[in-house]
């Protein structure tokens, strides 16, 4: 009998002991899909999209997933880490490197400022506070005309090629553009990892699950929520700068609406507090954009059906069903 | 800038007034979705904007604005009796953000459908030709059409004000909102209730919306900017008040018409900033009830 229930958990055990070996090393095997990843990819662009995008969506995903906080204005962080990497290049003729860092920069300067309003409310208010306030940054920015170009975005970020310690890498080319951007990707990767491992992210996922006992417990909630913003902030920042690096331009759709909607729609179809879950969505969900504009130019429907369905039958999104399945 | 006058501050009030009557309308079908059923409906905007696009069509089959005035509402109304239906009642108790991420995809879907029924480019909405032309308020010459939002915004509200309060439907839906397990313990059928609440607040917003396309035409992007400031509207207001809707509505319209007078660059982001206010002095709102959002 003994040994019967031994051989049959066995083999759980084995996963299980996979499991805890996959999370401990998550930002590593992030960074080696990362880096195979373009080669499976139809094509080179669609893939430093889906890097970007899902950086973006990790950032987000720290707020939404490990904090339970859902923000709707995330396109202001975003759109800001954009803009300052831009007008940086532009208007001072900044240093790539030097550009970037002013993105994150802006990115948790700005989430700095809406943090601490929209912390102030709690529960649904949050959602309505943070899309309130990215439409007010929208309408800064767009009114910013000799800063930001207004309507017709920002043009002129032309960075050609790329030196790190005395390397030059050809920007235009764009695999090697891929494994530029990759490069903060996976650095990116492996502080969010750290983070969440500290006790500070302990911490975050504390909060989420129960508010009052992290507060009876002697935790600062409310300042928990403004440096998780923070840090939210500047992950996506850095994901907008290294947008305008790849673009060359910042549109002004960057900080509109949809752009706020479709992290929180990519974070939920891939799976909201996973680790990877964000790429996957980044990927499915631009996957899907691309496939179904092949064939109709509404592919905001499909889109937005498949939304309506996960959310209906799939909360754990695609990445949180599938780990649910291995481990559950 | 023309000079200054009494009259013209008078006259902008009243265009404030006006556009605040919109906000007013669309502001408590959210306000009333959400203090029935905790819901917050990112949909909303998506109806408001179907609203207007079905008094197009109506209009373009021949039908006449007053007809509008009545079958739009109905029309809209009964678009959400079936996504509450079928969309949102299978989510209930499954936590508050999953209705709201739900509505969010919904509102995607809607604008979409819009696109391909009408194109994606806007079409304008000419005023009824009875409702052209201005009629002297004592302090200037004022837009008839105008006036006559904020009169049919007026008695909407009425007409609300007395279902609720005067009528044992409007009872139930009060109690409902104030203690759901209680009013469910004395055996009233609340799913009942809050698919005709949420109705209601459809078919208001779609009226708002049929009432705002003469103002500013019609695109299948109506929705999402009204929203974002429909959101400033119940922040302010506090969310789930009506009182609260109805006075943060008009003062939101009459901050954005003044702002527009005096320093017209700043227009848009004044009603942010008079969000940001509230927030630092007040969190929940005007009215808000403490401890409703925790």
């Amino acid at each position: 009998m003994n040994e019967l229930s031994q051989t049959l958990t066995q083999p759980v055990v084995a996963s299980a002991a996979w499991f805890e070996f996959a999370k401990r090393h998550r930002a590593f095997l992030a960074s080696t899909v990362v880096l195979v990843f373009p080669l499976v990819m139809p094509f080179t662009a669609l893939a430093v999209n889906i890097l970007i995008y899902g950086l973006y969506a990790v950032g987000f995903n720290l707020l939404f997933g490990y904090l339970g906080l859902l923000s709707f204005g995330h396109a202001a962080l975003f759109g800001t880490g954009a803009y300052l990497c831009g007008i940086a290049i532009v208007h001072f003729a900044w240093p790539w490197y030097a550009a970037t860092a002013m993105g994150i920069l802006g990115g948790a300067v700005m989430a700095a400022g809406i943090g601490a309003l929209a912390i102030r409310t709690r529960g649904i208010y949050f959602a309505m506070v943070t899309m309130a306030l990215s439409q007010c940054v929208f309408y800064l920015f767009y009114q910013a005309i000799n800063w930001t170009g207004g309507e017709n975005g920002l043009r002129g970020i032309n960075v050609r090629t790329i030196d790190i310690f005395g390397l030059q890498f050809d920007f235009i080319n764009p695999l090697t553009r891929y494994y530029v951007i990759a490069a903060f990707v996976i650095l990116a990767l492996f502080a969010l990892s750290r983070i969440l491992a500290s006790p500070f992210g302990a911490v975050i996922e504390a909060v989420r699950e129960n508010e009052a006992r992290a507060r009876a417990s002697g935790y600062n909630v409310t300042l928990t929520r403004l440096i998780t913003f923070i840090l939210s902030g500047a992950f996506c920042g850095l994901a907008g700068a290294l947008m305008a690096l790849h673009l060359s331009v910042v549109p002004i759709e960057i900080l509109h609406i949809e752009t706020s909607g479709m992290v929180v729609m990519m974070s939920l179809l891939g799976g909201m507090g996973t680790f990877f879950g964000p790429f996957v969505g980044a990927a499915v969900f631009l996957l899907l954009e691309n496939l179904v504009s092949l064939w109709t130019v509404h592919w905001q429907l499909i889109v937005g059906a498949v939304f309506v369905i996960c959310v209906l039958f799939f909360p754990a999104g695609i990445w949180g069903t599938i780990l649910k399945r291995i481990n559950p | 800038m023309p000079p200054l006058s009494f009259d013209l501050i008078a006259l902008q009030l009243f265009t404030g007034l006006a556009l605040g009557a919109i906000y007013v309308l669309f502001a408590i079908g959210l306000s009333l979705i959400f203090g029935m059923l905790t819901v917050v409906n990112f949909a909303h905007g998506a109806f408001y904007m179907v609203g207007a696009y079905v008094g197009l069509f109506l209009l373009s089959l021949g039908g006449n604005f007053w007809l509008c005035l009545l079958a739009v509402p109905l029309i809209v109304g009964t678009c959400g009796l079936i996504v509450e239906r079928f969309l949102i009642r299978p989510l209930y108790g499954r936590g508050i953000d999953y209705p709201l991420l739900l509505t969010f995809g919904l509102s995607y879907v809607m604008v979409e459908l819009i696109r391909i029924a009408f194109g994606k480019s806007g079409y304008p909405f000419d005023t009824p030709e009875i409702l052209q032309g201005a009629v002297n308020i004592g302090v200037g010459y004022f837009p008839l059409y105008r006036l006559f939002v904020i009169g049919i915004a007026a008695a909407v509200l009425l007409g609300l004000w007395l279902f609720l309060e005067r009528t044992s439907f409007g009872l139930i839906i009060r109690a409902g909102a104030r203690d759901p397990q209680i009013v469910r313990v004395l055996g009233v059928n609340l799913s009942r209730i809050w698919l005709f609440v949420f109705g209601i607040g459809s078919g208001i917003a779609g009226l708002a919306g049929l009432l705002a396309a003469p103002l500013q035409g019609v695109i299948p992007e109506m929705g999402a900017t009204i929203l974002a400031e429909a959101f400033v509207v119940t922040v302010v207001g506090g969310m789930g008040s009506i009182g609260g809707a109805v006075i943060a509505g008009l003062l939101v319209g009459v901050v954005v018409s003044m702002t527009s007078l005096f320093a017209p660059e700043m227009a848009k982001v004044s009603i942010f900033a008079l969000m940001a206010i509230v927030l630092l002095i007040r969190p929940q709102g005007f009215f808000g009830r403490a401890g409703l959002m925790s």
